[in-house]
């Protein structure tokens, strides 16, 4: 219970509605000037499975889901018990069920939350083309104080173009819903909405990360579908056609991430987008990025592994192969975002680093934040664009890969006169010729790794808040919950330092020594079964004595409340 | 004013020494491909040399346009990214029957579908010279003087023209080594076609398969005129007996390119987003 905001989760089986009804309840909001986030549980099937719509509507901007739901709207209880764990109720939330559908079934029964009875398909079937979630969905609107106008406007202009009839069966089964819920027990309510004047974005964390690799400069797309990364290149696939750019679908993640290296080496701004087993195919031409001084992006957006595991639910476990999956000595960057806006920062972030550094950059995204949609301030323009170090025309004696004092040596962009060059996988001298000698291996090597050394971050490395003796070190989409679970521990006087680290690679030893001066004790906070961040924080930065570590796998995401608990422990 | 004089296929040639063994057909594709190069009349920085990995895959290296040798079995690939995302440049991409057709079988197959305007050399000696002789997939199933296979593959060889027509290659020829000039013309024919052109040369090995220096015997110029219709051509090399040269198929195909449009800015595409 934040007393800002309300939580709402919608469920049925696939086909009852709830996403859609999601989608409207999370237009309306933004509509009434709230802020919102909304994320979405789905199985594995095409159609026909069980899916659930999970939002937070709030009075103020907001990073994470709460505890728990106040309002349950089960359109029906089919495969509940797949999600139930997702769902969790308190004492005083509410459960709203049709009677049609039997009782409350044990694994939600177990909350120990109110129930109400609606019958909403009967009110649907009175009403000539009514739909059972449009009466969950007005009722939902009543109990939690949203008002109803603001989802009639939504309905106007999402159904109008669906003709007369559908729009005013919708809003006949809406205003049923509503009246009916005039009886029902109360819930918590929405405050007033700010007035703060500040436009609203409705995004999700995957169309922030398209949109960040085009304002990045990113021209060029080579993609194979996989979820849940889909969405970057379904976004990107339009924005780039309309904008001079163009995205094609390959036959397979080896061929995308080559496609996009040949695309970088002509000169063109490339990217891709994929998910855990996609990025494990690209590895390998990864290494050839490192190699030949390529510059791309892959946006990783990270499900529940290994192999295919949950492709439909968030987890932070190919942190690993992010990390250490290229062979050799491979120096690139990781950049994580760790929220949805930050998708768009983030992916601009790493277009600018990889091309000004000519070296790969993989994000990690994840499906908590990519498929989630939030309801934003509109973000403010970010300087990052791309700009790679080009080589001159005819230049005397061409070194592609000449030894420079910031190991960043200009590229020859092919169409450039008297440059001619072969870019190689194979170790090279300065002029890109195969060499298997020690010292090219040596000094060529040495270059790589400097030029990520060397560069100026500057303050992107890491989102850092407040300044306290103990800190919470967190990556990703777990930032969220800890900023929401470092405002309660504060309400109760524990203070605590949030570090969320953005760039992962390369490390930044001196930067993080100096976030780390004067504390004390440090709670690492990441969604893996293996700890993959803390080991990775353990292997590369000097952590204090006392350590402590929430570490939990996907899908369930890891709520406020358990953080706060465990400072209050510490305390 | 300076009188530009046209380049000759010297000028196309590295200073970079081959690191192939002396009598390797590679070094007659070599000087084909200069010699079709300089015939093009392009600027040396207009063109793009892809290769994967393999003996005949360091080719770029060894010729003075703009190159790329990158990762086994995805020459394909990284040619197709260049050509999609600069359509201005001419596009080259070679290697061996391993690196085209084992590892890199999936892009050959999609790039033939795909028909980007580019020209594939395929250096074919139906053996693995880099890890020194193992069975490619077009090495005849009874070979036995590999290691890894001492009984032979016991498996049918692909035969890569028959694969390019079945799979939508827009222009398919053959050449041999042993006749560079042949090479080098079909090469010329093959950049100058609009779309995917397959240009598979009988490339022998000297060291690992010497029994490959009869091929000079057993090629022979096709003397038909090239088919343009894809059942004539898989009627033709149904009974083809794996050693004729010449264009074999040019067909009509439109080359894919994704168009470029400026229809809106990105401020535009922000708005939606707004609600």
């Amino acid at each position: 219970m934040s007393g800002y905001s309300v939580s709402v989760a919608l469920t049925g089986s696939g086909g009852a509605g709830a996403m859609t009804a999601g989608q409207i309840l999370l237009d309306a909001a933004s509509k009434a000037g709230f802020y919102g986030l909304m994320t979405r549980s789905m199985g594995p099937q095409i159609r026909g499975g069980e899916a659930a719509a999970l939002l937070r509507i709030s009075t103020k901007p907001i990073s994470s889901l709460d505890d728990h739901y106040d309002l349950l709207v089960a359109f029906d209880w089919g495969n509940i018990a797949r999600f139930a764990a997702e769902l969790p109720l308190a004492a005083n939330s509410l459960v709203l069920t049709d009677p049609e559908q039997g009782e409350v079934p044990e694994p939600i029964a177990v909350f120990g939350a109110r129930a109400a009875e609606l019958p909403m398909k009967s009110i649907a079937s009175g009403i000539p083309g009514g739909r059972v979630n449009m009466v969950g969905l007005g009722a939902a609107a009543v109990l939690i104080g949203l008002p109803l106008d603001s989802i009639l406007s939504v309905l106007t202009a999402q159904l109008g173009r669906k003709g007369e009839e559908v729009l005013a069966a919708a809003t006949a089964a809406l205003r049923a819903g509503a009246e009916a819920a005039a009886i029902l027990p109360s819930v918590t309510k929405l405050g007033t909405a700010p007035k703060d004047g500040v436009v609203r974005w409705n995004i999700s964390g995957n169309e922030a990360a398209g949109l960040g690799a085009l304002k990045g400069g990113i021209k060029f797309v080579a993609a194979y579908p996989i979820t849940p990364g889909t969405e970057v290149l379904e976004w990107l696939a339009p924005a780039l056609d309309k904008t001079g750019g163009a995205l094609v679908q390959a036959e397979d993640e080896l061929a995308s991430i080559n496609m996009v290296i040949g695309g970088s080496f002509a000169g063109i701004p490339s990217a891709t987008a994929t998910s855990g087993p996609g990025l494990a195919l690209m590895t390998e031409s990864l290494g050839l990025a490192v190699a030949s001084e390529t510059p791309l992006v892959v946006v990783d957006v990270m499900r529940g592994g290994p192999s295919t595991g949950i492709p439909t639910k968030s987890e932070q476990s190919d942190l690993n192969i992010a990390v250490y999956g290229l062979h050799g000595d491979a120096p690139h960057l990781v950049v994580a975002p760790n929220s949805i806006s930050d998708c768009l920062y983030a992916t601009q972030w790493a277009v600018y680093l990889a091309e000004a550094l000519q070296t790969p950059a993989i994000v990690l995204s994840d499906q908590a934040m990519g498929q989630a949609r939030a309801l934003i301030g509109k973000p403010a323009e970010s300087p990052y664009v791309a700009k790679r170090l080009v080589a001159e025309a005819n230049i005397e004696n061409y070194k592609r890969y000449a030894l420079t004092a910031s190991g960043i040596s200009p590229m020859a962009i092919p169409g450039t006169p008297g440059n001619n060059y072969v870019a190689d996988g194979l170790e090279h001298n300065e002029r890109g010729t195969p060499s298997s000698q020690a010292s090219d291996h040596q000094s060529q090597l040495d270059k790589r790794a400097h030029k990520l050394d060397a560069f100026d971050y500057g303050d992107l490395w890491a989102d850092i808040e407040g300044d306290a003796e103990i800190a919470v070190v967190t990556w990703g989409s777990a930032t969220g919950p800890v900023q929401e679970a470092l405002l309660r521990a504060k309400a109760k006087g524990i203070n605590a330092k949030m570090i969320s680290l953005r760039l992962i690679l390369p490390i930044q030893p001196a930067k993080m020594a100096a976030a780390l001066k004067g504390v004390k004790k440090v709670l690492v906070v990441e969604q893996t079964h293996s700890e993959q961040f803390h080991k990775f924080l353990r292997a590369h930065y000097d952590l204090p004595k006392d350590v402590a570590v929430i570490s939990q796998p996907g899908p369930l995401p890891i709520r406020p409340a358990e953080i706060v608990n465990r400072l209050a422990a510490w305390k | 004013m300076t009188v530009q004089t046209p380049l000759t296929h010297q000028d196309f040639k590295s200073d970079v020494k081959p690191i192939w063994c002396p009598g390797c057909g590679d070094f007659s594709v070599l000087s084909a491909v200069t010699k079709a190069l300089a015939e093009l009349g392009r600027p040396r920085e207009d063109i793009a040399f892809i290769s994967g990995i393999g003996c005949s895959s360091r080719i770029p290296a060894y010729t003075k346009v703009y190159g790329f040798h990158g990762v086994h079995g995805r020459a394909l690939a990284i040619a197709a990214g260049v050509k999609l995302a600069r359509p201005d440049l001419t596009v080259l991409a070679a290697g061996g029957d391993g690196d085209g057709l084992s590892i890199g079988g999936n892009h050959f197959m999609h790039a033939c579908r795909r028909n980007v305007d580019m020209t594939y050399i395929v250096m074919d000696n139906q053996v693995y010279g880099m890890t020194k002789g193992q069975a490619s997939p077009t090495t005849a199933p009874d070979w036995c003087n590999s290691k890894l296979t001492p009984e032979g593959t016991g498996i049918s060889p692909v035969e890569p023209v028959r694969l390019a027509l079945a799979a939508g290659a827009n222009f398919i020829a053959r050449g041999f080594a042993g006749n560079p000039n042949e090479v080098a013309r079909l090469i010329l024919e093959g950049i100058n076609h609009p779309g995917f052109s397959l240009i598979h040369v009988l490339s022998p090995c000297v060291t690992y398969r010497p029994e490959q220096r009869d091929w000079k015997q057993a090629v022979h110029a096709s003397d038909a005129t090239p088919a343009q219709l894809i059942a004539e051509a898989m009627h033709r090399l149904a009974s083809d007996d794996g050693f004729t040269t010449g264009v074999l198929f040019a067909g009509n195909r439109q080359a894919f390119m994704p168009p470029r449009r400026n229809l809106a800015t990105i401020a535009d595409l922000e708005r939606k987003f707004a609600s």
